[in-house]
């Protein structure tokens, strides 16, 4: 079997899959939403903090709220079956078009942070496992568990003390210079100023993961057979590392970073808080506070999306790295 | 037979009106500076950016800039005109005349004309939170020329000015709003106005700009090129944002109280405690009137005798506050009455009304048990909920506090009503009858509205009183109505007014004239300008 037919197979059956664990999620996300306590119209007239039976009545009327709850999912799902998300009454737009909005920012942090997670955790896992049990090892094992153990808000908030405050070269917040005409490389350049800070506080964490499972896995790999027949042949040390023992201990941290990739957005919510990043982990958040499940609903529709997307990457990449990785 | 503008002010009780147009400078003399980039942080995002079917607090910061309304009142809460030139009540007080602005464009271009003040008191009347309250008396609005309305009332709403303001009532253009829903019309998320700011763009989450308006009424005005409003949700980074310099203005205590006395000693920056006496705060202890305890007014005594309202300020609110045991704020000065029914701190005294109450020490010195629900709005209701078990532990009654998200705190607290008693934060807005009533009204007493008559309290002196003084227009008799309000209020005890004030505006001190009115954070701006 080429390798091409092989992807496809899994691309098949991963996207079969994927349908009914969507449509499920929806209804389950609805039916849990619905155990949260006060509605938005509360929220709305508690912040106009002087509200009459009449207005809450009219906003719970506007919103759907006086709707019985199956009502309102039937309803739901229509929009959906419509490739509609529905609209928020809270800031009067298409639900589409508030995440639109959000989601850039939020998928460029993710994939910068996890790509930064990759590199330093496979780099210093690689040199971890190389020098293990030396200085080198025993030295990247404290640092990471240090990365591992802090919080990331903390870390977060000491990043922009350091680099924001007292050194004065990074701005403390924002994601780009507001109201800025540059164009350019020269936007690139501002845009990455105000990326550095979160996307490291975001992939501290993952860094230390990654590194330590890449060093287990290295481990385990250097004492296999094929790295012995590879020395016996006479490959330099180098091309053994890099061509047998990596190639193969890389499966686990592709298993894990797709897994991760969730995580990330959870991860997300804190760090884009600390550093007033406008990404959807803030629109999450804000639209439990404000009980806008509307907005809520198309952001967990759209992280489990991105969750199975993620997944079948996963797959597809195991499947190219390890041939006898078959579909069931 | 209409009042001249000296008279209205007894009427109104804002003391004497000078007839000068202009604004009452601060004694900072410099003179102000053309240009610059105003960064202003405000906290949550608004919704919205016009207050005309919405008054969350973040939206009347940034609407007023854009659109305007009639009046603006200085910090000695007496009214300055806006749009308005000139105003005169007519004897009974339900006849409003305001001489508008002549020469006045919307942002778009269009005249400015009092066909839109008709218009936009009617949306107001219909459609606005409070509108439908205060402007409830309103019969119409009579346009006899382009450039004067009447405001013509069923009966005398004598806290109708103070509700003019661009904030509480602007005044939006009639062509962008005629035919359309008012809630959904797209003016609410773009706004066109007369004020010294047009709206630019509002990217979500992160900031709205705001351009100087060429052609404002005022010649010379604004200074300032520009304002960026930023929303930073983290009020460690607002303190950052803060001290680097980042954000010029940050109003509304953005940072937690705590950590005002290490901004403080940064010499950059400084700490405004004014303008914001238009919707003085008072921080306030709530029974449940249906909870069998709190049912007693001596265990409702007990427990104000056991409050110890100078360590709340001190505690709580790190000395940013004054005691309010009165149900209008010191705030409301005309209003307030300080000679009430005193309950002092004395735990000694608390524990024999406990006692004398039924409800004596058990085996493990505990009287009774109740749950506490604090507002979940900043740390400061935290704490303040803190210090209520710790002093009510004092006299024997066990208190769980609970913590919850604003929602479920609403859902319990005014739709089950499945709360023993609550701490809250409630405006007293620009007048009693607006900001007071509804929290002691019997007929607002209507589970499922928050902030409405949380406890249940009914007492029927208190809504004759109530009622009268809506509709009094000898400013006298109506102080005196609202003064034995607050003496009945003090003795039955539906609640225990602790604190008010704790409301402050970080600034930037090369930021000059932030503060110049009685709604301060909520100016139009134009009078901001930049140091150099």
């Amino acid at each position: 079997m080429s390798t091409m037919t092989r992807l496809a197979k899994v691309l098949r059956r991963t996207t079969l899959q994927a349908v009914p664990t969507v449509i499920g999620i929806v209804i389950l996300n609805f039916l849990l939403l619905q155990l949260a306590p006060g509605d938005a119209a509360d929220v709305l007239a508690g912040e106009s903090g002087s509200a009459t039976m009449e207005t809450v009545a009219a906003l719970r009327a506007r919103f759907g709220l006086d709707q019985p709850v199956l009502v309102q999912l039937i309803a739901y799902l229509d929009n959906l079956a419509h490739f509609s998300l529905g609209f928020s009454p809270r800031y009067n737009l298409p639900v589409s078009d508030i995440i639109a909005q959000r989601l850039p920012g939020t998928v460029i942090l993710m994939l910068t942070a996890l790509a930064l997670a990759l590199a330093f955790g496979i780099t210093l896992g690689t040199v971890m496992a190389t020098y293990a049990g030396r200085w080198p090892d025993r030295l990247i094992s404290v640092g990471i568990t240090l990365f591992y153990s802090i919080p990331g808000f903390w870390i977060g908030l000491m990043l922009i003390l350091l680099f924001s405050v007292k050194l004065g070269w990074l701005p403390s917040g924002g994601s780009g210079t507001i109201g800025t005409t540059v164009s350019g490389f020269a936007l690139v350049i501002d845009r990455a100023r105000y990326m550095v800070l979160p996307a490291l506080s975001l992939a501290l964490f993952y860094i230390a993961i990654y590194s330590r499972l890449t060093r287990a896995a290295m481990l385990d790999a250097q004492t296999q057979d094929y790295v012995r027949t590879a020395a016996a042949k006479g490959l330099s040390p180098f091309a053994i590392t890099f061509g047998h023992v990596l190639r193969n201990a890389l499966l686990p941290v592709t298993t894990v970073a797709g897994m991760h990739l969730g995580g990330l957005l959870g991860g997300a919510v804190v760090v884009e808080t600390v550093y007033s990043w406008p990404g959807l982990g803030r629109l999450a958040f804000e639209a439990v506070m404000s009980r806008d499940f509307s907005v809520l609903l198309g952001i967990l529709l759209l992280s489990s999306l991105l969750v199975i997307i993620a997944n079948v990457t996963v797959d597809l990449v195991q499947a190219w790295l390890d041939p006898r990785i078959e579909t069931r | 037979m209409l009042l001249t503008r000296r008279n209205l002010s007894k009427t109104l009780l804002f003391g004497t009106i000078t007839a000068a147009a202009g604004h009452a400078r601060t004694s900072q003399a410099a003179e102000p500076r053309r240009g610059g980039t105003l960064n202003l942080v405000i906290q949550p995002e608004p919704p919205i950016l016009v207050s005309l079917t919405h008054t969350a607090g973040p939206t009347t910061r940034v609407s007023p800039k854009i659109t305007e309304g009639l009046l603006t009142f200085d910090l000695d809460f007496r009214p300055r005109p806006q749009l308005a030139t000139d105003w005169q009540v007519s004897d009974d007080g339900l006849r409003y005349t305001f001489a508008l602005r002549r020469g006045v464009k919307w942002h778009d271009g269009r005249d400015f004309t009092s066909a839109d003040v008709a218009y936009s008191i009617s949306l107001l009347k219909q459609h606005h939170p409070r509108g439908r309250g205060t402007l409830s008396s309103v019969r119409e609005v009579e346009t006899p020329d382009a450039h004067t309305a009447t405001i013509a009332l069923d009966k005398p709403a004598p806290y109708l000015l103070a509700a003019l303001t661009a904030s509480e009532s602007p005044i939006v253009p009639r062509h962008v709003y005629e035919g359309s829903d008012p809630l959904n019309n797209p003016n609410g998320r773009a706004p066109i106005g007369t004020g010294p700011f047009v709206f630019k763009e509002w990217q979500q989450g992160s900031h709205i700009i705001l351009e100087r308006n060429p052609t404002y009424w005022d010649p010379g005005k604004p200074y300032l090129d520009r304002i960026v409003v930023r929303f930073i949700a983290d009020a460690n980074a607002r303190a950052v944002a803060l001290e680097t310099g980042e954000i010029h203005l940050a109003p509304d205590t953005p940072v937690p109280l705590g950590q005002i006395e290490a901004l403080k000693s940064n010499p950059a920056l400084l700490i405004e405690t004014r303008g914001y006496d238009y919707q003085p705060i008072v921080y306030r202890l709530e029974f449940n009137l249906a909870n069998p305890y709190f049912a007693k007014r001596e265990v409702r005594a007990a427990v104000a005798h056991a409050i110890d309202r100078d360590a709340i300020t001190r505690v709580v609110f790190y000395g940013w506050g004054r005691n309010a045991p009165s149900a209008i704020s010191p705030a409301l000065k005309q209003f307030h009455n300080p000679d009430i029914p005193r309950h002092d701190f004395d735990p000694k005294k608390a524990e024999a009304l406990l006692d004398a109450a039924g409800y004596p020490r058990g085996p493990d010195g505990i009287r009774f048990k109740v749950f506490h629900d604090y507002m979940p709005y900043s740390e400061a209701y935290q704490q303040l909920g803190a210090y209520t078990r710790q002093a009510l532990a004092n006299i024997g009654i066990g208190v769980t506090l609970r913590a919850q998200d604003v929602p479920t705190w609403f859902k319990r607290t005014y739709t089950n009503r499945d709360f023993d008693f609550m701490s809250n934060g409630m405006s007293n807005s620009f007048d009693p009858t607006v900001g007071v009533q509804r929290l002691y009204w019997s007929k607002n007493f209507k589970p499922g509205v928050p902030f409405s008559n949380g406890s249940g309290y009914s007492n029927p002196e208190v809504d004759r009183l109530l009622e009268a003084a809506a509709v009094e227009s000898d400013p006298a008799r109506r102080r005196e109505l609202f003064k034995a309000f607050q003496v009945i209020v003090a003795t039955d005890l539906p609640d225990v007014n602790l604190v008010t004030g704790a409301n402050l505006t970080i600034a930037n001190r090369k930021v000059r004239d932030h503060t110049t009115t009685i709604d301060g954070p909520s100016a139009n701006f134009a009078d901001v300008w930049l140091e150099a």
